[in-house]
């Protein structure tokens, strides 16, 4: 093969990473599919609830018109994509939300694919990261949107009281119903710098207290300094902080002599403490 | 024709300053009710009225958001609406209920939850969030009741139950009209166009299966015979907080899980 010639496949790969430089730097923010990019291992990602159907559950107008446009510019389903990956080796459930659709506002199959996130992180015993991001509600679908809250928080309290690990990543922006849902029962927070984070819209506090909010309200800083951000970290530094905050969340190991110590003083068998075990996300490794 | 305003007329009913309050129908289905203040971190947000009582000689914990039937009443308690510290004070009395095991009865009837400085500053979305996780896996019964207006957030963040019970003139909505018209049109103006819209009746809501039941009033609306609804309310409680009461635990919990699961 001549050596001068491009491959078609390297061109493209150039092109996808020039719009990818262009994002990371520009205000906007990166999309889902780039996030997740730049955040995983190479080829490691496998998608899940890929073709979940678009509904109109309480049939309002135009409702479909708008979501075949959000279809057609951004090239995704919904706003949201979940899947499995693995971070420096370390393999996690992974949900990414896309402001580029819809605002990434939450409904029924937002709120859906997240779910069955959770919950496959609960039944593969796998760690959970979220990357959130959202105008809120998904006005359209009424009280299904709102319902969406209640139906992740509570995937997201069973996962936690079965051990599992939750992270999330809030980008800008994230607001509303979101925020008062599986956005803020993480048990690690992170935040990108200078995003948009609050319950209620800006605008709308203005006009309830007719003052303009001071600098800097509802941003990650503003709201680190209120104790419910644990860190803030820039895109560049997400993959080594998450991957550090899942190796040290590993199940724990116990070397052989020790298991071995354990089933001589309990009489138990190597095989019952794994079962025991089991509940906890605690495994022995027999080797 | 009549029916076309029906979403809208509701909504007025809704916000009917004379409607009964949580306060009015906790001092007539109760016997010895106890208010207990405070979410014992900062604050007693007055927005929620919570504590314990008698109900036909079970002890019970009742919670309820409060509106106020004068202005300086309604200043008083923030026109219903919720602060962080009003959540966090529900969800101690909430955690309160399950140690001592008895069943939790929420009334329901906000504006929504505040959208203030202070309240952003202590995490609204975070206490609303935690009453969600956690009254989700709460292992008493839960019957949450909306009287009046339900709305958003600020109302699901003490609505997650085993069953949800509406007055016929109550509504239950993603935001009040005037928010819905607000974000989408960005004009409130046509907040009666919203309400035809936005499905927010006891009966559509009936209709699509996310609540359970629904309690007539009377003609003209519940402040018209209140004794008449508090009678039916009793019957309703009566019965549903014993066939509750007698489920396993972890049946309860699986069926309340699901409930969310299919929405």
């Amino acid at each position: 093969m001549d050596s001068n010639k491009i491959h078609p496949l390297n061109i493209i790969k150039n092109i996808r990473q020039r719009r990818f430089v262009r994002e990371i730097n520009a205000d906007e923010g990166l999309s889902a599919k780039n996030r997740i990019y730049y955040i995983i291992d190479k080829g490691s990602f496998i998608e899940t609830n890929k073709k979940l159907k678009f509904s109109n559950p309480i049939e309002f107008p135009e409702y479909e018109e708008k979501y075949n446009k959000a279809v057609n510019k951004t090239n995704m389903n919904e706003a949201v994509i979940t899947g499995i990956a693995s971070i420096e080796g370390i393999k996690c459930v992974l949900a990414v939300m896309d402001k580029r659709f819809f605002m990434a506002s939450m409904g029924r199959v937002v709120g859906e694919k997240i779910t069955a996130a959770v919950e496959l992180a609960d039944r593969k015993k796998l760690p959970l990261i979220i990357y959130c991001a959202s105008g809120g509600a998904r006005m359209q679908e009424g009280i299904f949107s709102l319902m969406q809250m209640a139906k992740t928080s509570a995937a997201i309290e069973k996962f936690s009281s079965n051990g599992g690990l939750y992270i999330a990543v809030l980008t800008n922006p994230t607001t509303g119903g979101v925020t008062a849902s599986f956005a803020s029962l993480a048990d690690i927070t992170l935040a990108e710098p200078k995003a948009l984070i609050g319950f209620a819209g800006p605008r709308v506090i203005e006009q309830t207290i007719g003052k303009k909010l001071p600098e800097g309200f509802q941003t990650a800083e503003y709201l680190k300094e209120h104790g419910f951000i644990d860190e803030i970290v820039p895109i560049k530094e997400q993959r080594e902080v998450l991957a550090k905050l899942l190796r040290l969340h590993m199940p724990k190991t116990v070397p052989v002599e020790k298991v071995k110590h354990i089933v001589n003083a309990t009489g138990n068998s190597a095989k019952k403490l794994l079962r025991l075990n089991k509940k906890t996300y605690i495994q022995l490794k027999v080797k | 024709m009549e029916s076309k305003n029906l979403a809208s007329e509701k909504v007025r009913l809704s916000r009917w300053q004379d409607r009964p309050s949580a306060d009015d129908y906790i001092k007539a289905l109760f016997t010895d009710f106890i208010e207990l203040h405070g979410d014992k971190l900062s604050y007693d947000d007055k927005s929620i009225i919570g504590g314990v009582a008698s109900f036909h000689g079970m002890s019970v914990t009742v919670i309820g958001q409060r509106k106020g039937h004068t202005i300086e009443e309604s200043a008083n308690v923030n026109f219903g609406m919720t602060n962080p510290e009003g959540y966090r004070k529900a969800l101690r009395l909430m955690r309160q209920a399950e140690k001592f095991d008895r069943p939790i009865i929420t009334f329901v009837d906000t504006p929504g939850a505040y959208p203030g400085v202070e309240a952003e500053e202590h995490g609204q979305g975070e206490a609303i969030a935690r009453n969600l996780a956690i009254m989700s896996g709460l292992k008493v019964p839960i019957i949450s009741i909306i009287i009046g207006q339900g709305n958003s957030g600020g109302a699901l963040g003490i609505c997650v139950a085993d069953e949800i019970w509406m007055l016929e003139n109550s509504v239950f909505s993603i935001l009040s009209p005037e928010g819905f018209a607000s974000i989408l049109w960005k004009d409130s103006s046509r907040r009666d166009e919203a309400c035809e819209l936005m499905k927010l009746t006891a009966q559509d809501l009936y209709d699509y299966k996310i609540i359970d039941g629904i309690i007539n009033e009377p003609k003209g609306g519940a402040h018209m015979n209140p004794e008449e609804v508090i009678a039916k309310l009793d019957e309703m409680l009566y019965e549903r907080l014993n066939v509750l009461s007698i489920l396993p635990k972890e049946v309860l919990i699986k069926n309340r899980y699901k409930k969310y699961r299919v929405m």
